[in-house]
């Protein structure tokens, strides 16, 4: 049994008849690292929002099985207690909450939830030392309030450092390159590659081929119009930064 | 004998009445400046009469079906029994403090902890200080509360009996706040018309921490009336938390002069009540004054409160910090009215103002009102008003990393008031009001489950 079985899944925004997913499939299992690539439209962000549990969508047919049960049943939260994690493409700022109580209490959630015991304040904060170096994310940073007055680079960081403190089985980072400069690609890419592990699988959404020079994919997905249209190994993400999204809009269209 | 108000005859009738017979009596008092503004009072009263919302500054709160009620006056001396136990169980833990309780109004000397001051302080009753400190009565008594405009005001100067008298000479520091533990306690529904006075003269340095409460489930209303005075380098930090029981109403009046190079601050937390008015006057008289208003309201129910304020920048040179905040959950209204004053002369004033508000219902409302009014042309001002509901992007990214929603509402809430919290320089109050705080918005999500 896979970690992730998505399944014909089609996706409405709530009060519009507009379908953003029009059948996806998608299998992921642990040990793997999916990238899914399409351009600005395709639905890539949309399929991020539907697994971490956004209200705002309504699957109308598919389904979604987490291992082996039925993810859309479960309410956000109950999602991150079974290990899903979706790093924001843009982190939200929460000023006057802290970053440190809300991330122990976070943590906390989620150690409960696999039947662990709590984390006590010392243990808590050597966890957030060690962790936060993983993505050179300074710790003083931890003691401000969730974001707030982060620069971008720090944003993303932050999604990656709470990413280690939570230790998911999925995760989910959408477009977390973009914005970024060439030296917080690599700190965040060398954050995630340490991360990678044999009961841990990514999927890991972008726009661009050149984040996956630094994380390499196992597969490769291509999203066109609320589909995927094409998967492959990670040549096709070379393939594709050579002919272009309209090579496989073609295509599709074409097969169509 | 306590006078008891008969609700057949209208309501400013019976305030005039009740003058009549208790003045000279139950009204004489000790000091005469305090008697001599008992008729002009009841005059401009009877002029005036009891707000209604037709009046532009109670548009939104309609006073007068409060006032309207079968209240008792307690004129005489007497006040009821408290147990220790009760005061005991509204005692702010940890707070080491020169502590002072009144009872309807009158300092309860069995029941006050006030321990030792510095040389030349008094906290006593309003009602002593007329007998033993007439000279410091007779310069500010009356002085900065103005009841020409003001009924409710002139109401309480008329029938003024008794309240929290501080005096701090100059240059002197009271290490320790002044913590003045407000109870009414009655059978009968009953209105009480406190007086205090607080004489920071130049270069002293007091905290002033004032909480009310009632122990009693009958209807209270309380009509206050508080004046500040701070001298030259002065400084007077001031709290005051309304944990009145919800069938508790009160229109509170705080009139503050201070002048050059001093500090004002004042902060007021309200919890619970029916109605609360309270009206809130600082006038900055001198250069290089600051002045600090703070204030926090957290709705539920039915509850209804109105904040308004004014700083009158009468001086240039001086600043001013203005910031409340509202959460308005079930059927509760807010109401906001904050006025700053900068006249012709007053060049180079900074002046903020902001009141921000969360409505958590459909059934809550919020009425703001900022205004400034500038007559200088050499300031900076800026005011602001914002209501809204909680950031549902916010509460997601909480949830998303293993939150609950109801506490990831809570975090929220506590955030949106942490700056007000923050702004309590007491730590055993900050750890009790946070505490406060907090039970509150854990209640508002229990009850919706």
């Amino acid at each position: 049994m896979a970690l992730l079985e998505v399944k014909n899944l089609h996706v409405s925004v709530e009060d519009e008849d507009i379908e953003i997913l029009k059948g996806v499939d998608l299998t992921l299992d642990t040990g793997e690292v999916h990238a899914i690539m399409g351009p600005n439209g395709s639905g890539k962000s949309t399929l991020a929002a539907v697994l971490a549990g956004r209200e705002e969508y309504v699957v109308t047919q598919g389904e979604i099985l987490y291992d082996g049960e039925d993810l859309l049943e479960l309410e956000a939260e109950e999602r991150a207690e079974k290990g899903v994690f979706l790093a924001f493409q843009y982190p939200v700022e929460l000023p006057g909450v802290s970053m440190t109580n809300f991330l122990r209490e976070a943590v906390n959630a989620v150690r409960e939830a696999r039947g662990e015991e709590e984390l006590g304040a010392g243990d808590f904060l050597k966890l957030v030392r060690e962790r936060a170096k993983l993505v050179d994310l300074s710790a003083d940073l931890t003691k401000r309030s969730v974001n707030e007055g982060f620069s971008g680079g720090e944003k993303k960081r932050n999604e990656i450092f709470q990413l280690a403190m939570l230790e998911p089985r999925l995760a989910i980072l959408d477009e977390t390159d973009s914005g970024l400069d060439i030296d917080a690609l690599r700190q965040v890419s060398d954050g995630v590659n340490k991360l990678r592990s044999d009961d841990r699988g990514f999927l890991v959404i972008t726009h661009y081929q050149r984040l996956l020079d630094y994380i390499v994919p196992d597969h490769v997905h291509v999203m066109v119009d609320g589909r995927v249209v094409r998967s492959g190994d990670k040549n096709l993400a070379v393939q594709l930064e050579e002919k272009g999204y309209e090579w496989v809009r073609e295509e599709a269209a074409a097969a169509a | 004998m306590p006078t008891t108000l008969d609700t057949s005859a209208p309501a400013k009738d019976r305030f005039l009445s009740a003058f009549e017979m208790s003045n000279g009596q139950a009204l004489n008092g000790k000091n005469a400046s305090i008697s001599s503004h008992r008729e002009a009072a009841i005059q401009r009263f009877a002029e005036l009469g009891v707000p209604t919302n037709k009046l532009e500054a109670w548009k939104y709160t309609d006073i007068s079906k409060i006032v309207d009620r079968e209240y008792t006056l307690p004129l005489s001396m007497n006040v009821p029994d408290v147990d220790a136990s009760d005061l005991d169980d509204v005692l702010i833990e940890d707070l080491d403090a020169h502590r002072v309780v009144t009872v309807n109004g009158r300092v309860h000397n069995g029941l006050s902890d006030i321990g030792t001051l510095p040389d030349g302080v008094v906290v006593s009753s309003l009602a002593d200080a007329g007998a033993n400190h007439p000279d410091i009565v007779e310069a500010h008594y009356g002085k900065y509360a103005d009841f020409e405009d003001e009924a409710m005001t002139a109401l309480n100067t008329a029938f003024v009996q008794d309240g929290l008298f501080v005096y701090v000479p100059s240059g002197t520091a009271v290490e320790k706040p002044i913590y003045a533990v407000h109870l009414t306690v009655s059978d009968a529904d009953v209105m009480i018309q406190p007086r205090h006075l607080f004489v920071v003269e130049d270069g002293g340095i007091a905290t002033i921490i004032e909480m009310q409460h009632t122990l009693t489930d009958a209807r209270v209303f309380t009509n206050t009336v508080r004046e500040a005075y701070v001298g030259a380098r002065g400084n007077l930090d001031h709290y005051i938390g309304q944990v009145e029981s919800d069938a508790s109403s009160q229109v509170q009046t705080t009139a503050a002069y201070h002048e050059d190079n001093s500090v004002f601050s004042t902060n007021t937390i309200t919890l619970s009540g029916e109605m609360v008015r309270n009206n809130l006057t600082i006038t900055p008289d001198g250069e290089f004054c600051e002045s600090n208003l703070y204030g926090l309201y957290l709705g539920k129910d039915q509850m209804h409160v109105d904040n308004q304020t004014l700083v009158d920048h009468v001086h240039a040179d001086c600043v001013s910090n203005e910031l409340y905040k509202n959460v308005l959950n079930d059927a509760s209204k807010g109401v906001f009215n904050g006025k700053v004053f900068v006249r012709p002369d007053s060049q180079r004033i900074n002046a903020y103002q902001s009141n921000k508000s969360i409505v958590l219902s459909n059934e809550a409302n919020m009425y703001t009102k900022p205004e400034l009014e500038i007559y200088a042309d050499d300031v900076q001002c800026s005011h602001g008003a914002t209501s809204g509901q909680l950031d549902e992007e916010g509460i997601f990214y909480l949830r998303s990393r293993g939150l609950s929603e109801k506490r990831a509402r809570i975090l929220m809430l506590q955030a949106f008031a942490q700056d007000i919290v923050d702004e309590i320089r007491v730590d055993a109050l900050r750890e009790h009001m946070t505490h406060r705080l907090r039970e509150r918005f854990a209640s508002y999500f229990d009850r919706s489950e």
